[in-house]
Formats: structure tokens, C-alpha cells, sequence
């Protein structure tokens, strides 16, 4: 029988192990259904080639296939490259990101062997500000790649990727003060928790419900974060071939590609959580669904903990097809664009956003 | 007499919803969805043509990789004539004439050569040919290969099509 510190430290294995092969294998995913979605929404086919034994399963061994071809690709440096920053942009790049699903709540706490145990690698108490500080640093691995790289696109981009993500980065911030206000924590499992319960006896009281402007506030800085269409200057490839990863090639590119796809990833979980009530279910506790009519369905707890844990998968899986799906609907904006909407519309809205919130949280105190 | 002024229409002024893209962007989402939608459900109504297991049908005129013409009794109808080389503008025709063992014929072709890769698919040659030789109506293009050498069709290739 495990035992003690043994115990504990298989139980963060564990997870660790089980939400990383989550996020990857949705990255993986991710790429199949930015292409094929892409191709549908165009009117094109998209990829069908791959095959493994002649099966070719709607495109889905493209990824394997890309994946093969980036790994056996000649890893070259350009002449003009600083060698030892060129190198290590891209995991600068890919590393916030991971550190980032460390804090993401993917289940309710459960007993196992007489111990409670959270479904999330570490339910730190500064939560969001972590989450704040180390998706902060993905900048440094932008801006890095742009300078290292000797040529002149790549630092356009990364220039554009740090204007872009610094300003975005403050009204993201600020977006997420009314949450913390109506919550009461900065703790991702608490704000979670608070989610649970129901807003004038019908609406399931969830993030979007309480805070409206600041849902969209936070999505759309996210996209901006996430250097996502509309906001996807610093490659914007039909001005600055590819941004800060033109002078990239073979295993290195595919690191900023899954970076982009894991903030994507990342970016869909901690929208889900913070606004959509994390692997909270409408109406169920814990012992059943109880409706707001009165009517009440009893379901056994391990129920409970799939449809739970399943709410979360479909919440990330949603907003991770939004990336993709705003990508193929809507056009680049234009630089100044950009810089206008950060600093002058956003940021406006999100200080008006903290002080409505506040000031409807002084009035229901009264 | 004053200079003719022609207004040029301007965009209309966006009205204040538009300006703030948000239900626009909304009902754009709605169009992709729908053509996402469409295109799963009816994969036929894709445009997309499957190149190697579907050909495009070419118009009857198009000019497509040539073929030599044959005789009754299988022999070239080339007469070694050389007026199509010298009506090639890309100069691709390369043609050694033989003496024709058939008696009511004067000459023949030992080699006749084309280069694909120089062709520009005029089709001078065609035109020029006085007896029906050469066409270009095997409506495909030339298919891609590996190396330059498989690209120079010779008399036996060009005969089979």
C-alpha cells in the first residue's frame, strides 16, 4: 500500500501526468481541426493524404505526419543569428505556457484511499496571479525570437508582439478584477466553487452571468494574448512573411507552433474556468440535479465526478474550436487598430467595468 | 463650360451596433459555421477536384501533350520533314531523318525527340505539320517525373498515346 510522502508524491505524479497528456493531446488535435475546419469553412477538403495501412481517418495522421517531418528536418542557424538566444527563444515560448496549466482546476476534489485529493497539479492561493505572471513571460519568448533571429521580418514581429502584448496584458488584468470581487478569491479552485450556485434561483451563477463585460473583455484580450486572428499581427504573413518565426525551421518552428496551440489550449481552459463555471454542471450538486422547478434527479457520485470532469473537457474543448473558428470568420485588424482598441476602448471599459462592479456589490450590501 | 465632376460612392458610415463589431462579428461566425456545417454534411458539393484519382475534363481544343499519328500499317505517318522543328519557337523538336524502306515513301523518322520541359504547348508543330503527323489533342498535360531525362519524350512514347 502507498504510504505517506509516497503517496503524495505519486498522487502529483499522477496528475501531472494525466492533465499534460490532456493539454498535448488536444494541441495535437488542435492542428488537425484548424486545418480541416479551416477547409470546411472555405469550401475545401482539406487534409486527407496521410495514411497509416491505407486508413486515412479524415486527415487525423497529418499531425503524426508533421510531426515526423519537423523532427527529421535539418536544424539549421542562420549566419546572421545571435546562436545561443536564437536557440533559446522557442522554449522560452513553449515553457511559460506549460508552467501555466499547473494552477487550471480540471475536477472536484476526490476521496481516494480516506483522502481528499483536488483534480488540479497545484491549487496555489495567488492562483490567477500566477497564472498572470508566468503567461507574462511568453513576451520574452516573442521578442527574443524577433531580435535573435538577424533579419529584419522577424524583428518587425517581434517588436509588433510586445507593443501588442503589453498593452493587452493590462486590461486583461483589469478585466478579471470584477471576478476576483464577485468571488472573493484569487484561487482558482475557490472561484470555481463559487460558481456552484444559482443566480436569482434559475441562471447557474457562472462568470459570464455575473460579469458580462468582463467576459468579453477577458476573451478578447486573450486573443490578443494568444497573437490569435484578429490580433495575429506579429505574424501577420502577407506583411511580415511569418513574424517572428520566419528565420525558424524543423523541430524549433513546431516549438512555437505548439506554443501557440497550447496557449490556445490553456487560453479555452482558464476562459472555461473563470467564466463558465470551471467542471461545475448546471444544477448538479452532489448528490443529484436539482432544477430550479423543484424537481430533483438522484445520480450516483461517480456519475457526478465524470459529468463533472466531462463539463470541463467540453467547456475547453468549445472555447479551443472558438480560436479556430474566429480565426477563419473575421480579418486582420490593422496595426493602429489594434493599438486604438487596447488602450483606448478596452482599457476604458475595463476600469468602468471594476467600478459598476463595485458599486452594484456596495449597493446589494446594504 | 465646367469640368465634369463624377462622385466617386464612399463607404457607408458604419451605424453605432456595427462600430462595435461585436453582433456583426457574431453573424460572421454564423456564415462559417453554415458553410462548416454544409460542407460535412454534403462532402460532394465541395468544389475541390482529387488530382490523382479525379481528372479535370479538358475542353476539346485544349493543347495537351502531343502524340504522333500512325498509318495503317502501324508505321509513323511522320515524314521526317523537319517543319515542325523549324516551326518550333522553343526549338524542343529534335528529329534524325532515315531512309524509308517503304518504297512510295521517301523518309522517316530514327529518332524523334521532344523536349517537355522546353515545350511551350504552342502547338506551331501542329500547324505546321503538312501530313497530319503530330497532334495535341491527348487532352492531359505532361505528368511531373523525377528527372530531366524521363521528361525528353522519345518516338516510342510519343507513338503509344
Amino acid at each position: 500500500m502507498l504510504t505517506g510522502p509516497l503517496f503524495d508524491i505519486s498522487v502529483a505524479v499522477a496528475r501531472i501526468a494525466v492533465f499534460f497528456a490532456f493539454c498535448f493531446g488536444l494541441v495535437v488535435v488542435m492542428t488537425w481541426v484548424e486545418r480541416k475546419g479551416a477547409a470546411y469553412i472555405q469550401d475545401r477538403r482539406g487534409p486527407n493524404r496521410a495514411d497509416i495501412f491505407g486508413i486515412r481517418a479524415w486527415g487525423l495522421f497529418h499531425p503524426l505526419a508533421d510531426a515526423l517531418k519537423f523532427l527529421f528536418k535539418e536544424d539549421f542557424i542562420p549566419d546572421n543569428a545571435h546562436r545561443l538566444f536564437y536557440q533559446m527563444a522557442p522554449m522560452f515560448s513553449l515553457a511559460p505556457v506549460i508552467l501555466a496549466i499547473a494552477v487550471i482546476p480540471f475536477g472536484p476534489d476526490v476521496t481516494v484511499m480516506g483522502r481528499r485529493i483536488a483534480l488540479q497539479i497545484a491549487d496555489l492561493n495567488v492562483g490567477i496571479l500566477y497564472l498572470f505572471a508566468v503567461s507574462g513571460m511568453t513576451v520574452y519568448g516573442v521578442v527574443l525570437a524577433g531580435w535573435a533571429s538577424g533579419s529584419k521580418y522577424p524583428l518587425l514581429g517581434g517588436l509588433r508582439a510586445s507593443a501588442q502584448m503589453l498593452s493587452y496584458e493590462v486590461s486583461m488584468g483589469l478585466s478579471l478584477i470584477g471576478i476576483f470581487m464577485v468571488f472573493e478569491s484569487v484561487r482558482m479552485s475557490q472561484i470555481v466553487a463559487g460558481q456552484g450556485g444559482l443566480l436569482f434561483g434559475v441562471l447557474p451563477k457562472w462568470g459570464v452571468f455575473v460579469q458580462p463585460l468582463g467576459f468579453i473583455l477577458f476573451l478578447v484580450a486573450q486573443y490578443a494574448e494568444a497573437n490569435r486572428t484578429p490580433f495575429d499581427l506579429p505574424e501577420g504573413e502577407s506583411e511580415l512573411v511569418a513574424g517572428y518565426h520566419t528565420e525558424y525551421g524543423s523541430f524549433k518552428f513546431s516549438m512555437f507552433m505548439m506554443a501557440e496551440y497550447l496557449h490556445m489550449v490553456v487560453g479555452a481552459a482558464v476562459v472555461g474556468t473563470l467564466f463558465f463555471g470551471g467542471w461545475q454542471v448546471p444544477y448538479l450538486g452532489d448528490a443529484g440535479f436539482l432544477f430550479p422547478g423543484g424537481s430533483a434527479v438522484a445520480v450516483p457520485p461517480a456519475v457526478v465526478l465524470l459529468l463533472r470532469i466531462g463539463a470541463f473537457v467540453a467547456k475547453v474543448l468549445f472555447f479551443a474550436w472558438l480560436y479556430v473558428w474566429v480565426r477563419w470568420t473575421i480579418p486582420r485588424f490593422r496595426y493602429d487598430q489594434v493599438m486604438r482598441l487596447g488602450w483606448k476602448v478596452m482599457l476604458p471599459l475595463s476600469l468602468l467595468n471594476i467600478f459598476v462592479t463595485g458599486l452594484i456589490l456596495l449597493l446589494l450590501e446594504r | 463650360m465646367t469640368i465634369g465632376v463624377k462622385k466617386v460612392a464612399r463607404p457607408r458610415e458604419m451605424s453605432f451596433p456595427e462600430s462595435l463589431y461585436l453582433l456583426e462579428i457574431v453573424k460572421g461566425l454564423g456564415v462559417t459555421m453554415g458553410h462548416l456545417l454544409s460542407n460535412i454534411v454534403r462532402q460532394e458539393g465541395i468544389k475541390t477536384i482529387e488530382y490523382p484519382e479525379v481528372r479535370r475534363e479538358m475542353p476539346p481544343r485544349f493543347r495537351g501533350r502531343h502524340r504522333l499519328m500512325k498509318r495503317g500499317d502501324g508505321s509513323p505517318r511522320c515524314v521526317a520533314c523537319y517543319c515542325c522543328a523549324t516551326a518550333c519557337p522553343a526549338k524542343c523538336i529534335t528529329i534524325v531523318a532515315g531512309e524509308s524502306p517503304d518504297p512510295g515513301v521517301e523518309k522517316y523518322p530514327v529518332r524523334f525527340d521532344i523536349d517537355m520541359l522546353r515545350c511551350v504547348f504552342c502547338g506551331m508543330c501542329v500547324e505546321a505539320c503538312p501530313c497530319d503527323a503530330i497532334r495535341m489533342d491527348t487532352g492531359w498535360f505532361t505528368p511531373p517525373d523525377d528527372t530531366r531525362e524521363k521528361l525528353i519524350f522519345t518516338i516510342d512514347t510519343l507513338l503509344e498515346k
